[in-house]
């Protein structure tokens, strides 16, 4: 007789042995470390939600301080390795293995963990890989996940950083598994039900606010006349040729100097209502002067940025908000717009080879990747046209009927190309191929694919890599905008004029760019307290931004 | 401290009529250009004071790339350089070009 409940026997299991620390669902700060040993098993797959921006950071510090004796051989799957304790617990021997997305903070001590053995380590994922591997083969049986309250039925309220939540507890409470939510308070009604209550097993209200990095302000006074060259060259000769209205921007200085040149010359330009009007984005601060001036139509968020709710909630129009006023952001669904819905992503990196690959990872830091891979490449599942993805999809040329023919999604990498202390941006050989050697990695990782990118925008000009028919013409194309680094000033002259006249290279001067326009005087704001003006008082950045 | 001194030729003089203009400033990572009207018209002078040393090369490549786009036939560049990086130099030279330029 085969016995089909043998997971559902195993839930029950641990929530009998958890009940005496809870009262109901309710689990005080002090009984965490309890909690967690009760309910925990060897060899758990286990998600400590780590969010690119919210963590549940009391549930970490809980986890690493179990008993490893008791809790033991955890596999961590989860997007954002951002604590200490979510390394700390390796160190320890809670966690053995890992399976990730992004670890900013932590790259450097990652690389050497994982160098030295302490961290078994399945693959570094993108976002949206990681999210579908916990249907498939990477389910949680347990997941510790944060929000900003809940009543006493386990109903949770994650605030605007909904982020990764949903969808760590659709695959976790629905395939057998326990969910434990930390929350800041507990309350008789939560302002609105980000998560029902029978989801979720365990409250845990934290001794502090759950920890949330502002990962997305820009301060547009550190931005450059060279980001401002850029950003123009960016909007003339790609989103205006293109007239792209559905886009990602990453989080660099370049995409934050486009956002603040929409409204001065972008709108000198004629542009308005004809670009940058529907996006996939986490509500950027340097966004705030293009939407007070009525460029922007909506945005959906991945999660939210710290400063940004109340100036959200007095915009309903724009963003997507619940019945309470508040910001309701999901990464799973915003990645997924990102890659399906948008027809162009652009960003920057830290290395491009001679081909196109790039990659942000240094020989001594794996940063992981986060959203870029998904957004930064062409999703062969699109079906829709839109006329950017069919000019894209042109210029990329192949033969037979046109019918039959697919569009291309535009991937930009917007790159000065040296980076801080004149470290050159363009490169012979990637660092994540020798970072790869010496982990023994299967795989290099490589942030956004050659095949995938479409444009490489530097001051010294654009290259249109769609328009490049062998590799030694992308090769020279490259070379063409690489500047003064070393690859650029191996490049043959006369094949980059050549390029240059096909409109493959593109200069400044090529496209009517006027060099005294790039002046911070173009800037729609010139600093944080420009931004909160436009807000009019609605944006409250956080003290380290505040220098007045 | 290094001075570097380029002489170039170009085929043609640079349009205006104003005789000098200055642009930038001297600042960490930026530099401070001073154009002069004051060369026959396909000759190009520029001189260069920078903080650091051992950029010679690059600097020559920048200046020639500079006179090939802009001819900038007539004048003498004299650059304090405070350890700008190549992409703001080549900017705050067309700048400069272009001031001169302008009526």
């Amino acid at each position: 007789m085969m016995d089909w409940r043998q997971e559902r026997t195993a839930r029950d299991a641990r929530l009998v042995r958890a009940r005496p620390h809870a009262d109901g669902k309710i689990v005080p700060s002090a009984r965490v470390v309890d909690l967690l040993e009760a309910i925990l098993q060897p060899g758990d797959r286990v998600c400590l939600e780590g969010d690119n921006q919210k963590q549940a950071d009391c549930l970490a510090r809980g986890l690493s301080g179990c008993d490893p004796a008791r809790v033991h051989d955890l596999h961590m799957v989860q997007s954002g390795i951002v604590l200490p304790e979510h390394l700390d617990i390796f160190e320890q021997g809670i966690a053995r293995r890992l399976d990730y997305s992004y670890s900013g903070p932590q790259g450097g001590r990652i690389a050497k963990m994982l160098y030295g053995g302490q961290i078994e380590l399945g693959a570094v994922h993108t976002y949206l890989e990681l999210f579908a591997r916990y249907f498939i083969d990477l389910t949680p049986n347990v997941a510790l996940i944060a929000g900003v309250s809940a009543d006493r039925d386990g109903n949770l309220y994650t605030g605007p950083n909904t982020e990764d939540t949903p969808t760590v507890v659709e695959a976790t409470a629905f395939k057998n598994g326990v969910v434990v939510a930390q929350v800041n308070e507990i309350v008789d009604r939560v302002p609105r039900v980000d998560i029902p209550g029978d989801r979720v097993d365990f409250v845990v209200e934290a001794d502090t606010p759950f920890y949330v990095e502002p990962l997305f302000t820009r301060d547009p006074g550190a931005v450059t006349e060279t980001q401002i060259l850029m950003a123009m060259m960016a909007i003339k000769g790609i989103y205006a040729e293109y007239g792209i209205r559905r886009l990602n921007h990453g989080i660099g200085f370049g995409t934050a100097a486009i956002e603040l040149l929409l409204p001065t010359y972008a709108e000198r330009l004629g542009l308005k209502g004809q670009i940058a009007t529907h996006w996939a984005l986490n509500p950027h601060p340097s966004l705030i002067p293009a939407i007070e001036s009525g460029w922007v139509k909506q945005i959906h968020c991945f999660g939210s940025e710290v400063g940004m709710d109340k100036y959200i909630r007095a915009r309903p129009d724009v963003f997507f908000t619940g019945s309470d006023g508040s910001l309701r952001s999901n990464r799973a669904f915003c990645q997924t717009a990102g890659l399906y819905a948008c027809d162009l992503f652009i960003g920057s990196t830290l290395q491009i080879d001679l081909q196109g690959h790039s990659s942000t990872v240094t020989t001594n830091r794996v940063a992981g990747f986060g959203g870029a891979p998904n957004m930064g490449s062409d999703p062969h599942g699109r079906r829709h046209p839109s006329d950017t993805w069919m000019k894209a999809g042109q210029e990329a040329g192949g033969t037979g009927d046109p019918a039959l023919r697919r569009g291309r999604k535009l991937v930009v990498q917007l790159v000065e190309t040296f980076g801080d202390k004149l470290v050159p941006a363009f490169v012979e050989r990637l660092d994540a191929l020798e970072l790869a050697r010496k982990l023994n990695l299967e795989l290099a990782p490589v942030m956004v694919y050659a095949d995938d990118v479409t444009h490489i925008v530097t001051e010294e000009g654009i290259a249109n890599l769609l328009l490049c028919r062998t590799l030694d013409e992308r090769e020279q194309a490259i070379r063409g905008v690489a500047g003064y680094t070393d690859v650029g000033r191996g490049r043959d002259h006369a094949e980059v004029e050549r390029l240059r006249a096909r409109g493959i290279i593109r200069r400044p001067e090529d496209l009517g760019i006027e060099p005294l326009d790039a002046d911070r005087s173009l800037l729609a704001a010139r600093s944080i307290k420009d931004l909160v003006h436009w807000s009019g008082g609605l944006y409250e950045p956080p003290a380290k931004f505040r220098n007045w | 401290m290094e001075k570097l001194s380029f002489r170039h030729t170009t085929r043609t003089a640079l349009p205006g009529t104003r005789a000098s203009a200055i642009t930038g400033v001297v600042a960490s990572g930026n530099l401070e250009v001073l154009l002069e009207r004051n060369l026959a018209p396909d000759a190009c002078h520029v001189e260069i004071d920078t903080a650091i040393k051992g950029y010679a090369e690059v600097w020559a490549a920048v200046v020639a790339d500079f006179v090939a786009r802009r001819q900038p036939g007539g004048l003498t560049i004299t650059i304090n350089d405070g350890g700008a990086r190549p992409d703001t130099v080549s900017l705050r030279l067309a700048q400069g070009a272009r001031l001169m330029e302008l009526p």
